[in-house]
């Protein structure tokens, strides 16, 4: 395999990965940002629940299990790719008989 | 009162004991290499895996600190169990699949096979251990209040000592292939005893948005937080630091009146004075307060050096004693702290106020000034993002969960091994803040304790409210929670002992100290330090009854992503990392945010000892009041984000680490290993293509 395949290999990667983890960092870091800028919108109840809590403490897990499944996904079709792809070099690199 | 011990709770923990300890056993004569002891044979399920991953992960932060400090917080604690659980995507989407495809027992081995330095493996043999230690002080703690939950009246200490020691022989004869069908074991009893109680205690008392709106069921006690502050996103714990920092003044009157009033020089603008030592008489009524500090200013000022800050008159006030002759109208007073209490209530009176914080005082005039708490919103921000990071970053650094990784078949299994794991664990923390909050509602009388009847026994004791309405349920229901934080404190520990059992076993004994040992000695050493390490842990975990559960986990999370998150992350990511820049960014990251961590701990450590001898009416021992100067208390409450910086260290610990690593691998480029393109193939390459292969014999040819 040669060098160029491996960066590309890892650029990849890292960019799927790097594109799950802002969909979370996003989520994650501004929920701070709005209990403080705007305390009263987050402040409404929803159901009994502060709508801040009702974020925080229950829809926030569906919402990474969802970023995690894209993820498994991505990544294993994406490994499928690689495999087929240095297939087919290597197939092209072997001298035909 | 003589305490009485439920049979119904007795029963239900004795059984988890029994269970654990019985499929140890049954194990451990099914369990026949040192693979099979030290990895579980690699040959594990997913759904085994992730159960049992998931098992190990629930400590007894998860089981029983969360719902507490939901409790006594709000809000705020809110960020633990969801990063506790988020923390996994982490693990998922940069360590998992690359570590996996690497191969390796433990991430000394990793630290090994990616640097070729027996070295770095020694390095991060020993932090293995670091984390472990503070990890295990929680769990122990767990266990201290559960026993002297159960059996009212065991001091806190026995009981450390008797699950310790029960755990311990536990894993020195299961091993992982035990620990491994226990733990997912334990992951659904702990799932059964956590829910089950909350959809009772639900059903008799309504639903978790409902608890919202209803008050609680008895006026709370006066150390509770208020609704307001309870409910708020910057409540008490992340605002703790800036509320406990000395208040501003904020002086409204002009200049000339305080001049004129206590009849000050200026100098250049600079005003201020010290008081070494004082001797004087004051009564408001003959000679009013005001005066006299007049006098004692003028005199002051004619001798000493002064400073003012702002308009405010900073008195640095160093008492000491022997050199105090201190009379009002005649009588002298018994101690330095009736006569500094007596001068204070005359100066007020006398329109002075005097803060005093230790041996510090701040005067202004009364009418002229108003003081002003510091902003504790923006300090709360800081503490909450710094919260965030440590325990996202954490969780891929905790060395017993990423071992885990390696009883995958392959990569693909990894992955859907760790989405499981998101969904088991995420499903269990949605409870923990549902007991906290009907906690609050419906037992607040546990605001007012400490230690088991305090917050930290909430999920044990508060099932036992149905016994009003339902009887015998309540009990049963009780049993159930202390039989899940059995678990929870058993399983997390076991899995720490073999983590840190095997970095001694595997590596200082098979590495370092007699690489030439066999296989069978090693196993007889693996038991040897299963032992050793099961009594530092029960020794550590005496220690800490004052700190909370879960804050102590929080703490072992920002050391873990000081060291080992930057480590495994950069490593596996950067193909430049050499060996002197992982090892200089992982001890200095996790180094630091240890020692920052201690300071604060230190703290907490005195101000608890203080209340503790204060509620028994003891007076302080010697040796507490000759170290308490030392307790950085004034410290503290004189620079709050220092505070908050050290309390919650990786908001600066995790770049500063990362940032080490860069500077000093590129000063040191030509120690690259040479075969990194190798290497980085086999982190990133699918599995399918067999480079793991084709690089171990590649390295058999030389």
């Amino acid at each position: 395999m040669d060098e160029e395949l491996l960066s590309r290999l890892k650029a990849r990667q890292l960019r799927l990965s790097m594109s799950c983890a802002s969909a979370f960092l996003i989520a994650l870091l501004a929920l701070p940002l709005l209990n403080y800028w705007l305390p009263d919108a987050m402040a409404t109840r929803i159901g009994g629940f502060p709508l801040t809590w009702l974020v925080l403490g229950v829809l926030f897990f569906p919402y990474v299990w969802l970023i995690a499944w894209v993820f498994i996904r991505k990544s294993m079709a994406l490994e499928a790719a690689e495999v087929r792809e240095v297939q087919q070099a290597r197939h092209r690199e072997t001298p035909r008989p | 009162m003589i305490a009485i011990v439920d049979p119904y709770i007795l029963v239900c923990s004795a059984f988890t004991v029994v269970a654990t300890v019985f499929m140890g056993f049954w194990a451990a004569r099914r369990s026949k290499s040192a693979a099979d002891f030290f990895v579980a044979g690699r040959g594990v399920s997913v759904g085994w895996n992730a159960s049992a991953i998931s098992g190990e992960y629930l400590s007894a932060a998860s089981f029983m600190g969360v719902a507490a400090m939901v409790m006594s917080s709000g809000y705020d604690a809110l960020w633990y169990p969801v990063c506790y659980a988020c923390g996994y995507l982490f693990l998922l989407l940069f360590i998992a699949g690359p570590l996996r495809r690497f191969g390796a027992y433990t991430i000394p081995d990793f630290a090994e096979g990616r640097y070729d330095s027996p070295l770095f493996r020694k390095i991060a043999v020993i932090f293995v251990l670091f984390i472990g230690c503070f990890y295990t002080m929680p769990q122990m703690k767990g266990a201290g209040t559960t026993l002297a939950y159960i059996f009212p009246g065991l001091p806190y200490w026995a009981g450390v000592v008797l699950v310790g020691s029960v755990i311990t022989l536990n894993v020195a004869l299961g091993g992982m292939k035990g620990i491994t069908l226990v733990q997912a074991f334990q992951y659904w009893a702990k799932m059964f005893a956590i829910s089950v109680p909350v959809f009772v205690l639900m059903a008799a008392y309504g639903g978790y948005g409902y608890q919202f709106k209803t008050k609680p069921s008895a006026p709370l006690p006066e150390k509770a937080p208020a609704e307001s502050t309870w409910m708020n996103p910057f409540g008490p714990l992340t605002t703790k630091a800036a509320k406990a920092a000395k208040p501003t003044i904020v002086y409204t009157g002009e200049l000339k009146s305080l001049r004129e009033d206590w009849g000050l020089q200026w100098k250049g603008g600079q005003m201020g004075m010290q008081m070494p030592s004082v001797s004087f008489t004051t009564t408001s009524q003959e000679k009013p307060a005001m005066s006299i500090l007049n006098e004692f200013i003028h005199a002051q000022l004619t001798s000493r050096p002064f400073s003012v800050l702002g308009a405010s008159v900073q008195v640095d006030y160093s008492p000491r004693i022997e050199e105090m002759s201190v009379a009002q109208q005649g009588s002298t007073f018994s101690s330095m702290q009736a006569y500094t209490e007596s001068l204070l209530v005359g100066l007020q009176r006398a329109g002075i106020t005097v803060i005093q914080e230790g041996n510090h005082y701040t005067a202004f005039p009364t009418k002229d000034g108003t003081l002003k708490p510091i902003n504790a919103k923006p300090y709360a921000l800081l503490y909450t993002y710094s919260l965030i990071i440590a325990l996202v970053c954490g969780t891929a650094g905790l060395p017993h969960i990423l071992v885990r990784f390696y009883t995958n078949p392959d990569g693909v299994a990894a992955k859907r091994t760790t989405m499981w794991v998101m969904i088991l664990i995420g499903v269990f923390y949605v409870f923990p803040p549902v007991l906290g909050v009907l906690g609050r509602n419906l037992i607040p009388s546990l605001y007012a304790g400490a230690g088991v009847s305090g917050t930290d026994g909430l999920v044990l004791k508060l099932p036992t409210i149905l016994q009003e309405r339902f009887g015998i349920l309540g009990s049963i229901l009780s049993g159930i929670t202390c039989a899940g934080a059995f678990a929870a404190f058993m399983s997390t520990f076991s899995g720490l002992l073999v983590s840190m059992t095997g970095a001694l076993a595997h590596d200082v004994y098979g590495r370092i100290l007699r690489p030439q040992s066999t296989a069978r000695e090693r196993m007889q050493m693996f038991k040897w330090c299963t032992v050793a390490i099961g009594a530092v842990s029960i020794f550590l975990g005496t220690l800490v009854e004052n700190f909370e559960i879960n804050f102590m986990v929080g703490q072992a999370f920002a050391i873990a992503a000081a060291s080992y998150f930057p480590l495994l992350f950069m490593s596996v990511w950067w193909r430049g990392m050499t060996m002197k820049g992982a090892a200089t960014g992982m001890l200095s990251g996790g180094l630091l945010a240890m020692a920052a961590i201690s300071l604060t701990s230190w703290t907490t450590f005195f101000s608890a000892q203080a209340a503790k001898f204060k509620s028994l009416g003891r007076t302080e021992p010697d040796w507490f009041s000759a170290l308490k100067p030392y307790s950085l208390a004034d410290f503290w409450s004189d620079h709050p984000l220092l505070r908050i910086l050290c309390e919650q260290p990786a908001i600066w610990a995790v770049p500063l680490a990362i940032l080490l690593m860069v500077l000093v691998s590129k000063r040191t480029a030509r120690d690259i290993p040479s075969d990194i393109r190798m290497k980085m193939l086999v982190l990133h390459a699918p599995e399918e293509l067999g480079l793991k292969q084709e690089y171990i014999r590649e390295h058999e040819g030389h």
